[in-house]
C-alpha cells in the first residue's frame, strides 16, 4: 500500500469522530435552548407554531408582491391567528411538495392549486371536500363566484377548491408603436385582429415601426408558453387534444398542423417573431420597446408598469375562432388539503384566510387577473380598472388543460406539447415531424395506468 | 553515489498487521453495532423494499403495494425512449467530466505543486469552489450563461464570437453545465493529487536531474508512475460521483430544454414523486443501480489493469 492511500484513509476517521462530536453536541445544544424551535418540530414532527395557519403558494414576480401584501392584511385584521407562509417554486416541483407533504399527513392548512391540477388532486385523494355549510359560515355561497369558476371547483358533487381568479393568454401591445403604425383606433385602442392576415399584417406594420420585432413570446426553456400559444390557437378552431381522463389522445392532424405551420410563419418564415428568446429575453424586448406585441398570460403586467413601458392590453387574438372565442386559461384556486385529524378548528382558520383573501381581490386583479369574486368583479373599481377590465371577458371563454393525471399547470403535459411546439417555433423541426413526436409522446403517457 | 533504483510502491509496503488478538473482533461488533443498525434502517431496509415494490403497481397516493405487475414495469423502462435518453444523459455527463475532472486536476496539482511559499494560496483557490453547496454553484453559473447578459455571452461577444445560447440550447446545455461542474468539483480531486506529488521523495528528482533528466522526463518517469494509485482512486471516484449527477441539472434547467439534460436521476425523481408512480420508479432505480454497478466495475477492472501493466 503507498503511502498517499495510507494519508487518505488515516485521516478519515479521526476527522469524523471530531466533527462527529461537534456535531452531536451542537444539535444537543440547538434541542434543549430553542426547545420547540423549527428544528425540534422538525424531528419530532410536531407543529411549528400551533394555532396558527399554514399557507403555501407558488407565486413570484409582481404576483408574489400582491400575495405579501394580502397575506400582510390578513395578519393585521386578524392578530389572533398567525400565518406561516411560504412560496415554492411554480410547476412540478410545487406541485410534487404539495402532495409530497399531504401523504406524509404535514400538509399546509390553506394551499393554492391551478383549477386545471383540482381533479388530479382529488383523484388521488389529497384535498378535502368543504362542507356547504362551512362555506355559508364564512360567507362563501356559489352565487358569489363567477359561474364557470365555481363550476370547475365541483367534483362529483362537491366542493373541492375555490376559485380566486382566472388567468387567461393575452396580447400586450406598445401604444407608442402600434400608434406610429396607424394600428389603433379612435378611442387609442388596438383594432381587432380576428383572422390569420390581419395579425400578419399588424405584426409586419409593427416590425417596421419599432425597427426590430413585430411581436415576441418566449420560445426557449419555456413549455408552458408554447402551449398556450398552440392551445389558444388550436382550441379556437374547436380542437380537442385528450378525452376520458387522458387515457385517450384525440389529436385532429389537420386543425393541429393548421396552427403549427403558422406558428411556424410567425417566427422562422417570415421572422416577424424571434425564433430564439427565453421567456426572460422576450419580456426585455417587449419592454424596452424593440417588440410591438408581445404574448404571454396577464401576470407580466406589473413587469411592464414598472418599466414604465408604454402598453396596453387585450385579447389575445380571434385567430380562427370566428363567433366562438377561445383561449387558454387556468384559474387559481384555494384549497384545503387532506388532513387525517379532521380538526375542525384548523379548517375554520383556513376559510378565514381564504375569505380575506377573496375579500382583497381587487389588490389581486392589479396583478392582472381576473377576479372570480363577484363582489369585486362586478364592482366599478374592477370595471374601471384598465389595462385590466379589457378582457375581463376571456373568463368565460377561458379553455383549460383538458383533465388527465399527468396533465395541468406546468405538468408533464404541457412540457410534451409545449417542448414540440417550441421545436417548431425555433425552426429545428417541421410541423409534421413535431405532430408525430407529440403524438408518440402523448401516447406513452394516455397508455400509462394512472397512479391516482 | 552509486547509482539508485527507484523503489517502486510495493517495496515501500508495510509487513502485514500482526494476527489480532483474540477477542478483539467482538468487542469491534460492538463498536460497529450503531452504524449497521442504521445501514440496515435506512439503506438495506429501503433497498429490499424497493424491489419488492418494482414488481407492483405502487403509487405515492395509495397504500399499500398495488396490483403485482410481475417484470412489467421493468419492460416498460427498457422500452421507454425517456429511460434510455436519461441514461444516456447521465452518461454522456460522465463522459464530459471525468477526463477534464482528472486531467485537469493533475495539471494544476503539478503547478500548485512547483509553487514554494504561496503554495497554500493555490490549493486554496482550487478547493475553495468545492465547499459551495450545489445551490450557489447553480446560481452562479445560471448568472453568467445567462443569455445577451451574462458575464460568458458577453466575454465572447467582446472579442467577436457569436455565443451559444448555453441552457437553451440542447446541443450546448450539457456542455454547460459539464463546465460548470469541473469548476466546481475540480478541487476535490486536485487535492488528492497534491497531497499524492507531496508524498513522493525529493531525492528522486534530485537523483533524475543529477542523471541529466529534463523536467518532461522527470514528470512522465517519476510523477505519473508515482501517482498511479492516487490516479485509481480520483478516477474510480470521479466516475461514481459523475454517475450521481443530478442537483445541479436539476436547478440550472430541470432537465430541459425539452429533457435534453434530465439525467436518470432526474427521471426516477420526476417518474416517482411528480407522477407519484413510486412502483415504477423502484424499477428504474433498480436498472439504474445495476448500470452503475456495472460500469463502476468495468472501469476499476481496467484502471487496476492498466495500472498493472505499467
Amino acid at each position: 500500500m503507498s503511502r498517499q492511500d495510507q494519508f487518505v484513509r488515516s485521516s478519515m476517521p479521526a476527522m469524523s469522530r471530531r466533527s462527529f462530536l461537534q456535531g452531536a453536541l451542537a444539535v444537543a445544544g440547538g434541542l434543549t435552548v430553542a426547545g420547540c424551535s423549527t428544528l425540534g418540530a422538525g424531528l419530532v414532527g410536531s407543529e411549528v407554531a400551533p394555532g396558527t395557519v399554514d399557507y403555501w403558494d407558488l407565486f413570484g414576480g409582481g404576483d408574489g408582491v400582491r400575495m405579501q401584501q394580502m397575506l400582510d392584511h390578513f395578519r393585521q385584521t386578524n392578530p389572533q391567528l398567525g400565518l406561516q407562509a411560504v412560496t415554492l417554486q411554480w410547476g412540478n416541483p410545487y406541485y410534487t411538495k404539495l402532495a409530497l407533504a399531504t401523504v406524509g399527513d404535514q400538509p399546509p392548512d390553506v394551499a393554492v392549486s391551478h383549477l386545471s391540477r383540482v381533479p388530479t388532486l382529488v383523484s388521488a385523494g389529497l384535498l378535502q371536500p368543504l362542507e356547504p355549510s362551512d362555506l355559508e359560515a364564512h360567507g362563501m355561497t356559489p352565487d358569489k363566484f363567477s359561474q364557470r369558476a365555481w363550476e370547475g371547483c365541483q367534483v362529483d358533487g362537491k366542493t373541492y377548491a375555490i376559485p380566486l381568479d382566472t388567468h387567461p393568454f393575452v396580447l400586450f401591445y406598445n401604444t407608442d408603436i402600434c400608434k406610429k403604425a396607424g394600428l389603433l383606433d379612435a378611442g387609442n385602442q388596438l383594432k381587432p385582429l380576428n383572422s390569420p392576415d390581419l395579425l400578419i399584417d399588424a405584426l409586419t406594420k409593427a416590425k417596421q415601426a419599432s425597427g426590430q420585432w413585430g411581436g415576441v413570446a418566449a420560445v426557449n426553456g419555456d413549455t408552458a408558453t408554447n402551449w398556450r400559444m398552440f392551445q389558444s390557437w388550436y382550441a379556437q378552431l374547436g380542437g380537442e387534444v385528450l378525452k376520458n381522463d387522458g387515457t385517450e389522445v384525440v389529436l385532429d392532424d389537420a386543425k393541429a398542423l393548421q396552427v403549427l405551420e403558422y406558428l411556424k410563419k410567425l417566427s422562422v418564415d417570415s421572422k416577424l417573431m424571434p425564433s430564439s428568446v427565453d421567456y426572460q429575453g422576450a419580456v426585455a424586448l417587449f419592454a424596452s420597446g424593440k417588440a410591438g406585441f408581445y404574448m404571454q398570460g396577464e401576470w407580466e403586467i406589473t413587469t411592464f408598469q414598472t418599466a414604465k413601458t408604454p402598453f396596453s392590453m387585450t385579447l389575445f387574438p380571434n385567430v380562427y375562432g370566428g363567433d366562438t372565442y377561445a383561449v387558454q386559461a387556468d384559474r387559481h384556486t384555494l384549497i384545503v388539503p387532506h388532513r387525517s385529524d379532521g380538526d375542525q378548528k384548523r379548517t375554520d382558520r383556513g376559510l378565514t384566510l381564504i375569505r380575506s383573501l377573496l375579500d382583497q381581490s381587487l389588490t389581486w386583479a392589479k396583478g392582472g387577473h381576473v377576479p372570480a369574486w363577484l363582489p369585486v368583479r362586478d364592482s366599478a373599481d374592477y370595471k374601471s380598472l384598465r389595462p385590466q377590465s379589457n378582457y375581463a371577458a376571456a373568463a368565460d371563454a377561458a379553455v383549460l388543460d383538458p383533465p388527465a393525471w399527468y396533465s395541468g399547470s406546468g405538468s408533464n403535459f404541457e412540457i410534451v406539447v409545449g417542448s414540440a411546439v417550441a421545436t417548431v417555433r425555433s425552426g429545428q423541426t417541421q410541423p409534421e415531424a413535431a405532430l408525430k413526436q407529440l403524438k408518440q409522446d402523448l401516447q406513452v403517457l394516455a397508455d400509462t395506468p394512472p397512479p391516482t | 553515489m552509486t547509482t539508485q533504483t527507484i523503489p517502486r510502491s510495493e517495496t515501500v509496503e508495510p509487513a502485514a498487521p500482526a494476527q489480532r488478538p483474540r477477542g478483539q473482533g467482538r468487542q469491534a461488533w460492538w463498536f460497529l453495532a450503531p452504524f449497521l443498525v442504521l445501514y440496515a434502517l435506512f439503506v438495506i431496509g429501503p433497498m429490499l423494499y424497493a424491489l419488492v415494490m418494482s414488481f407492483f403497481n405502487s403509487s405515492m397516493v395509495r397504500p399499500g403495494l398495488g396490483d403485482f405487475l410481475g417484470f412489467r414495469n421493468y419492460s416498460e423502462a427498457l422500452s421507454s425512449n425517456a429511460f434510455w435518453s436519461s441514461l444516456w444523459h447521465t452518461i454522456w455527463f460522465t463522459i464530459l467530466t471525468t477526463p477534464p475532472l482528472v486531467i485537469l486536476a493533475f495539471v494544476f496539482a503539478l503547478l500548485a505543486d512547483r509553487m514554494g511559499r504561496s503554495r497554500w494560496f493555490f490549493r486554496f483557490a482550487f478547493f475553495a469552489p468545492y465547499v459551495l453547496p450545489s445551490a450557489v454553484m447553480a446560481l452562479i453559473w445560471t448568472w453568467i450563461y445567462t443569455p445577451a447578459i451574462g458575464l460568458a455571452s458577453d466575454w465572447l461577444t467582446r472579442i467577436g464570437v457569436t455565443p451559444p445560447v448555453w441552457l437553451g440550447d440542447p446541443k450546448w446545455a450539457m456542455i454547460s453545465i459539464a463546465i460548470a461542474t469541473v469548476w466546481w468539483t475540480l478541487g476535490f480531486n486536485f487535492v488528492l493529487y497534491l497531497a499524492g506529488m507531496q508524498d513522493i521523495p525529493r531525492d528522486l528528482y534530485e537523483a533524475a536531474s543529477i542523471d541529466g533528466a529534463g523536467p518532461m522526463k522527470q514528470i512522465t518517469s517519476i510523477t505519473i508512475p508515482m501517482l498511479g494509485r492516487t490516479t485509481t482512486l480520483v478516477a474510480v471516484l470521479q466516475v461514481i460521483a459523475s454517475l450521481k449527477i443530478f442537483d445541479q441539472i436539476f436547478i440550472m434547467t430541470q432537465g430541459g430544454p425539452d429533457f435534453s439534460t434530465r439525467p436518470a436521476l432526474e427521471y426516477i425523481y420526476d417518474v416517482s414523486f411528480t407522477d407519484l408512480r413510486t412502483g415504477y420508479g423502484a424499477a428504474v432505480s433498480m436498472l439504474f443501480f445495476v448500470v452503475v454497478l456495472i460500469v463502476s466495475f468495468a472501469w476499476l477492472m481496467i484502471v487496476r489493469r492498466q495500472e498493472r501493466s505499467a
